[in-house]
């Protein structure tokens, strides 16, 4: 199934290679981001093409593969990128995160517990979590070496001072092994603490910014804050309808006119699975009900 | 008692224009120096060379560090320099806006050298906020406003709290209170004068003014065209002037 | 009930099929061919080649039927077949003075050795619709004459020679490859020339634009324009000497800019450069006075804030491929952070409405 006239996913050897040394120096450096020549790849940049790159040098012919937007297997861009990599790199794939060797993500961490055996690629946007409070790269990069970092603090006092809480939900900055601040890439803040002290190796790629940078297994992974308003990884306060699990992450969907909702997983897999093994939500309907006995 | 900062032969020039030349001194700790001079005098390059802003062609400016006593801070690098900066140095810029973040609360301009510093508990760094903004006369009920929407007396004002509050060791002053109105230059002279004495602050400050170094400095320097003519305890140097220029200067000044 | 947002595999499918069919159109008007593209719809393909940073016009000429004539998608086509290529080595710099000009003008001497040739140029023409176009007909044949012998010196070398024009140091350091390597700032003249090169024209355009309306003004001649062929050669280890491996059609601007001068060093004017694949003039003269723009530090001018001064907002932000990439990517679902975003802001209301409630009831 393999289209032979692109090499093993699609990049050519040397680029792997090069993508590897990036990847290498990331994990000797956790948080640290490692400029790479990130090149052009059939998605457009803003699409993956980071998280692409790094999995196409991290998968081997014997990876199962899976590939998740928004947490979940079936969105068109995570249908898009699994179908490129069954094509140019011919390895199984699969929904299951267990049965995953190298998951592709983004915006989500799996709700099931990562283990050793596995990588997780996240897709970057915007590596640089000090951008929007100074746009200069050549600034950034200084305050990095030197550590400047109060000026992060600085917005989350903002944040209290104008809303009584820290509003950032999402990317939330993390500080790892105590040096490098880094952005998680647009997790919501509810998939924050399990970057902490994770059993897998975690990848971050931007592509179109030309970074790479990541966390070798086990990190120490501290979410911004103060002492007097600690990080809270709070998410919306239901079960999910379908399988009635408190413990994972939500989607809200509309569900007719009258302003009817339901709140399901976003990882569909989870999701699935909890069905599957017979927990029922509120709202699931009888007919999967019935085909999950 | 050792000098906090020693300055050894500092020249710069721009191109081949002089900049300043040769100027060295002491000064030691709770001292505030005046170093006074019309535009164009170098005595605003002298102070970019002695803050680390502009690097000088000779010289040598040693400061006593905490940790390891005098140290050339030119040959520092950028890392030390800047943590330096934020620790033990301060600057207060002539205008305010080059000295805050005018799109950051009061409160936040005050509390970013504390979290610079590692101050992580966000109600003492607001009460130490609140307890700076009362002490340079601006109303707790501002803490969350931004600057822009002070006056420039006040926004000068925030911009002195935000230097002073973790305590700096040496105070870099350019024109503390040029740009702004008579009155409110006297307000802030008094305030400054207060600050100064409460603290025992050590300062350098830049100005034409000959009323702010009257006020606030024990001792003068006083540069024309990039040299040092003249220089002495400031009551001194005033009332009775050596130099040509300096009395020049001081004539011009009781003329008004 | 909850319909799961399944099916995007078959949705997925069924766009392309649907794309594919619009992309050919009304079926009984006659296909393009991908020659008829390449042969009249040139400039189209140049461009494609410029800012795709791959010359072969047959590629570009495919890449723009596939695209359906967006041409930022023919490029993008283009620049991600050539990241699959491999790397078999790199050429000798191409010789510009010795190109077989198709056109050659300069705005700063009325004549030069070499001559004006203005070759096959808009300018000129009045921008009139043309109707006969509309209906079909043979195009007349254009007069010829024999082309001028030897080679065709660059303006600048006589300014050169003179001394009155700023002097490019000569250097054997082999270019950084913006392809193959980060974009490391502050970058080198070759690494900005490189970027400007394959940078969005519309970009470029409305930098140099800039600088020409007085942000940051270089008071730019066209020294030299001048668009043809040049061979391209390439040493042959095994040879051991350069041999012509083909030719490609460029584009190189040269500008005479305001010149410097002070007591110490007397007056100069200075250049900027523009080198571009094909027949793209606009492209090769905006880069030149950007490239110009951006020297501003080198040359010991004043920082005027102007955008076309910054390099790092020029670099970072004339890739057209980048732009349009995070642009779209706004159309991605963003459901789980929009979520976090949702919940916050009830939150803070709920918060807001609990803090103000007791004053409302007293």
């Amino acid at each position: 199934m393999t289209d032979q006239s692109y090499n093993f996913a699609y990049l050519d050897e040397q680029t792997k290679r090069m993508i590897r040394r990036a990847i290498l120096k990331g994990l000797a450096i956790p948080g640290y981001q490692v400029p790479f020549a990130s090149r052009e790849m059939p998605m457009p940049y803003g699409w993956g093409t980071g998280g692409v790159q790094v999995s196409a040098a991290t998968l081997m012919p014997d990876d199962t593969f899976k590939v998740i937007d928004q947490g979940a297997d079936d969105t068109t861009n995570a249908v898009s990128i699994r179908k490129f990599f069954e094509k140019t790199a011919g390895v199984a794939t699969t929904e299951e995160t267990e049965k995953a060797t190298v998951i592709q993500t983004r915006h989500r961490i799996p709700e099931t517990p990562l283990h050793e055996d596995q990588v997780l690629v996240y897709q970057v946007p915007i590596p640089e979590p000090l951008r929007f409070l100074e746009p200069r790269e050549t600034e950034t990069r200084k305050m990095h070496s030197l550590e400047e970092y109060g000026l992060m603090h600085v917005k989350l006092y903002e944040d209290i001072s104008q809303h009584g809480a820290i509003a950032t939900s999402y990317a939330y900055p993390v500080k790892v092994e105590g040096r490098y601040v880094m952005d998680p890439s647009p997790i919501p803040k509810f998939d924050n603490p399990k970057m902490a002290d994770c059993p897998a190796i975690q990848l971050f790629g931007a592509g179109r910014e030309q970074r790479i940078y990541a966390l070798p297994p086990y990190s120490r992974v501290v979410s911004l804050d103060f002492e007097d308003h600690p990080f809270d990884p709070s998410k919306a306060d239901h079960p999910c309808d379908l399988c009635g699990a408190e413990d994972s992450y939500l989607d809200e969907v509309i569900t007719d006119d009258a302003g009817g909702r339901m709140f399901v997983c976003s990882d569909t897999d989870y999701c699935r699975a909890r069905r599957e093994a017979g927990h029922v939500g509120a709202q699931a309907p009888a007919m999967k009900e019935g085909a999950g006995a | 008692m050792k000098p906090l900062l020693q300055v050894r032969d500092i020249s710069k020039f721009y191109g081949a224009r002089l900049g300043c030349r040769d100027v060295g001194f002491d000064l030691y700790p709770g001292e505030v120096m005046g170093i006074v001079g019309e535009s164009g005098s170098g005595k605003s390059t002298l102070l970019g060379c002695l803050a680390g802003q502009l690097a000088p062609d000779t010289g040598e400016v040693l400061f006593d560090t905490r940790g390891e006593g005098p140290r050339d801070t030119l040959k520092m690098s950028e890392p030390e320099r800047r943590m330096l900066a934020r620790t033990d140095w301060a600057f207060v810029h002539q205008h305010a806006r080059e000295g805050l973040r005018m799109g950051v609360s009061a409160g936040g301009n005050v509390g970013e050298r504390l979290m610079a510093v590692g101050a992580r508990h966000y109600g003492d760094i607001r009460d130490q906020a609140i307890d700076w903004l009362g002490r340079v006369e601006i109303s707790e009920d501002r803490v969350d406003d931004k600057p822009t929407a002070f006056s420039g007396g006040m926004q000068q004002r925030l911009q002195i709290a935000r230097n002073l509050v973790t305590g700096p060791r040496l105070v870099f002053m350019d024109e503390p209170t040029g740009g702004l109105d008579v009155s409110v230059q006297a307000r802030l002279l008094d305030l400054l004068r207060g600050l100064v004495r409460e603290m025992g602050l050590s300062a350098i400050i830049v100005t034409h003014d000959l009323a702010v170094v009257r006020l606030l400095a024990d001792r003068l320097m006083v540069m024309k065209d990039g040299h040092v003519v003249e220089t002495g305890l400031t009551d001194q140097v005033l009332d009775d002037p050596q130099h040509g220029y300096t009395q020049l200067l001081v004539s011009s000044v009781l003329q008004v | 009930m909850y319909v799961a947002v399944k099916g995007g595999e078959r949705a997925i499918d069924n766009a392309h099929a649907w794309l594919a069919e619009e992309r050919r159109g009304d079926t009984s008007v006659a296909e393009l061919s991908t020659s008829q593209i390449r042969e009249q719809l040139a400039l189209a393909v140049n461009r494609v080649m410029a800012e795709g940073s791959l010359y072969d016009p047959d590629l570009a000429a495919l890449a723009i039927k596939q695209a359906r004539g967006d041409l930022i998608e023919a490029i993008f086509l283009i620049r991600a077949y050539r990241t699959t290529l491999p790397r078999l080595g790199a050429s000798e710099p191409v010789e510009t003075a010795k190109m077989a000009c198709d056109r050659r003008i300069s705005a700063t001497f009325k004549d030069a050795p070499g001559g004006q040739v203005l070759g096959p140029t808009f300018d000129y023409t009045h921008r009139l619709l043309d109707f006969k176009l509309a209906a079909e007909g043979e195009t007349p044949q254009a007069p010829e004459a024999e082309p001028a012998g030897g080679p065709t010196p660059h303006i600048t070398g006589f300014l050169n020679r003179e001394g009155v024009i700023q002097s490019e140091p000569e250097g054997d350091e082999i270019p950084p490859d913006l392809t193959r390597e980060p974009m490391e700032l502050p970058a080198n003249r070759s690494l900005r020339l490189q970027s400007l090169s394959r940078g969005d024209e519309g970009f470029i355009l409305s930098m140099a634009y800039s600088t020409q309306r007085g942000y940051a003004r270089n008071h730019a001649f066209v020294g030299e324009l001048r668009i043809g062929a040049v061979a391209v050669e390439m040493e042959v280890p095994e040879l051991g000497f350069a041999i012509e491996i083909g030719e490609i059609t460029l584009t190189e601007c040269e500008t005479v800019n305001q010149f410097t001068g002070s007591k110490t060093e007397p007056a100069q004017f200075t250049r900027g450069y523009g080198l571009v694949f094909g027949q793209t003039e606009r492209k090769a003269i905006s880069m030149a006075l950007v490239d110009r723009a951006l020297r501003w530090k080198e040359l010991g001018e004043e920082d005027q804030g102007a955008p076309a001064q910054d390099e790092e907002f020029v670099l970072m932000h004339a890739d057209n491929i980048q732009a349009t990439g995070f642009l779209e990517h706004i159309k991605l679902p963003h459901y789980v952070d929009f979520q976090s975003e949702l919940e916050l802001v009830r939150k803070l209301r709920r918060e807001a409405q609990a803090t103000s409630m007791p004053e409302a009831a007293e």
